[in-house]
């Protein structure tokens, strides 16, 4: 037997670094060839409490500024900003969560969210990545209005000045504060032309229906720019009925679908596809398996209870047909023509848009698009890149440098 | 068949591990319990560095005689866990705990003298 030269590592969490964790991402967008051909994440995440230092000082109302940058000081204690009971990083086996603050930035000027971001979407082979917030997914079911709409305000005009309009691969669809809908119209209104927004996004865990009257104006006004609202999915343990779940992994596999379930459901019955026909829909962080069962589910009993929905003049499927899923967490299932048929369902070709999540516990790689058996290379690069291209209107030369 | 140095055995004390580049492979491997523990170090699920993550036992539920639930514990199964998104493996088989059909590729350990190595 020969003994060979070789490289031996320890493993060292003191120098943690994105680039190290996700090297063999980069070595897998390399020997696809990623460098290629475009990709885009349309649903990537920071951790905008990371810079909630930055993001208080936005806030317009000196009382809730004063009240929010007060209460922040006593973490672990009753706050005026609501988060989550959740167990997203596993009980640490998700290392990224907790060594993610030992990373080291270049010294060179750029925000730490913009630095963090830029090295994995290197390293994944993607070129554009549509920014969300973490903690604020759950700012919806905020008992005070007036928080939401505040710091939701905040947090867009902090996103707008100190990341998009800096760093032209990051782009955002803005968060609407819904349970407000004079707000969400302004948000609109005031945002729209922002460099790096490519839509609105509403974060789908809260109570208020979509069909709501009050919400019109501000999903014509929507249609007329040709910008896409998107519903953010997210659970919720305060839900009457996720409630009964007694682990992480069921109120996160239900909610998810849950609250994009309803929304979908009251926007396709009310004929709201039929009253703003060029309104882009994009459906978000669901995985896509509800869309394929919803699909079945609502077509069934439209031919019954056609008066339950008389706005409709196509069966329910064939509105959700058109609309835009993002695709991540993708369920992959042991059969993969199982998987053909939900990608027949929804269109995959034009209608689905790769998502990476990251860097949150359950992302993907473009590898899930790009390794499917039954999807040509055209499907996959429109998949992965071209859909989201068509859609945000995005730039569509490759830019990325994947190490 | 190569050999591949891994560390002189005094620098890899129990509880410890590295990761070997050997040539277009990564092994984990692993000193844990008086024992070494070689396996592939790209995780079924994604290609992720599997070796790289915590180790940690493996949890159960404690279901009395009478089939009511009593809470959970920690068995004395070790497991290491894929740090991208949480694949589970048994340390000393290298089988993934949520299908043990999945397991990774299993590499043997020799120590020659001072020096540990790993066989491929
Ligand atoms: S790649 Fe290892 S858990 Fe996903």
């Amino acid at each position: 037997m020969d003994t060979v030269p070789n490289e031996v590592r320890k493993l060292n969490f003191d120098d943690y670094s994105t680039a190290k964790h996700l090297e063999h991402a980069a070595a897998q967008a390399r020997a696809r060839n990623f460098q290629d051909f475009l990709i885009v994440d349309v649903d990537a995440h920071h951790y905008e409490n990371e810079s909630y230092k930055e993001v208080f000082q936005y806030i317009e109302s000196p009382v809730i500024r004063h009240d929010v940058i007060d209460s922040s000081q006593r973490p672990g204690r009753s706050a005026l900003i609501n988060s989550s009971v959740g167990n997203q990083n596993l009980g640490g086996r998700i290392t990224r969560a907790n060594l993610r603050r030992l990373q080291k930035v270049p010294a060179d000027g750029r925000h730490r969210d913009i630095a963090m971001t830029l090295e994995w979407m290197d390293a994944m082979g993607v070129d554009y990545a549509c920014m969300f917030p973490t903690p604020m997914l759950f700012l919806g079911l905020h008992p005070q209005v007036e928080i939401e709409v505040a710091l939701c305000r905040a947090y867009n005009r902090w996103l707008c000045e100190r990341i998009l309009a800096v760093e032209p691969r990051l782009v955002s669809m803005l968060y609407i504060p819904f349970n407000d809908p004079e707000a969400a119209y302004k948000t609109v209104k005031d945002f729209g032309d922002q460099k790096g927004v490519v839509g609105f996004m509403v974060t789908s865990p809260r109570y208020k229906p979509v069909h709501d009257n009050a919400y019109m104006k501000t999903y014509a006004l929507l249609e007329e720019m040709g910008k896409p609202i998107s519903f953010h999915a997210a659970y919720s343990w305060e839900d009457r009925a996720l409630q009964m779940t007694n682990r992480f992994i069921s109120v996160h596999s239900l909610g998810f679908m849950w609250f994009n379930m309803i929304h979908m459901t009251n926007w396709v019955v009310n004929g709201l596809p039929e009253r703003f026909p060029k309104l882009k829909v994009m459906w978000i962080e669901s995985g896509l398996t509800w869309a394929y069962s919803l699909m079945q589910r609502l077509d069934h009993s439209y031919m019954m209870r056609t008066s339950d929905c008389p706005s409709l003049k196509r069966k329910p499927s064939e509105y959700m047909r058109e609309m835009y899923f993002s695709s991540q967490p993708m369920e992959k299932p042991d059969d993969p023509s199982i998987l053909e048929a939900t990608f027949k369902m929804i269109n995959a070709e034009t209608q689905l848009l790769w998502s990476s999540d990251y860097p949150h516990w359950d992302f993907d790689l473009p590898g899930v698009i790009y390794d499917l058996p039954f999807l040509s290379e055209k499907a996959k690069r429109n998949i992965l890149g071209a859909n989201a291209a068509r859609v945000f209107g995005l730039d569509t030369k490759v830019v990325k440098r994947i190490p | 068949m190569a050999e591949w140095f891994v560390a002189k055995a005094a620098e890899l004390p129990d509880g410890d591990r590295r990761i070997v580049v050997a040539g277009k492979d990564e092994i984990g491997v692993f000193h844990h319990g008086g024992a070494y523990y070689a396996y592939s170090n790209y995780c079924v699920h994604s290609g992720g560095p599997a070796c790289e993550g915590i180790l940690i036992n493996k949890v159960v539920d404690l279901i009395d005689a009478d089939r009511t639930y009593q809470g959970q514990t920690f068995s004395d199964e070790v497991h290491f866990v894929c740090p991208w998104h949480g694949y589970e493996y048994d340390l000393t088989t290298g089988r993934c705990v949520g299908d043990s059909r999945l397991k990774l590729k299993k590499y043997q350990v020799v120590r020659r003298g001072d020096d540990i190595y790993v066989v491929t």
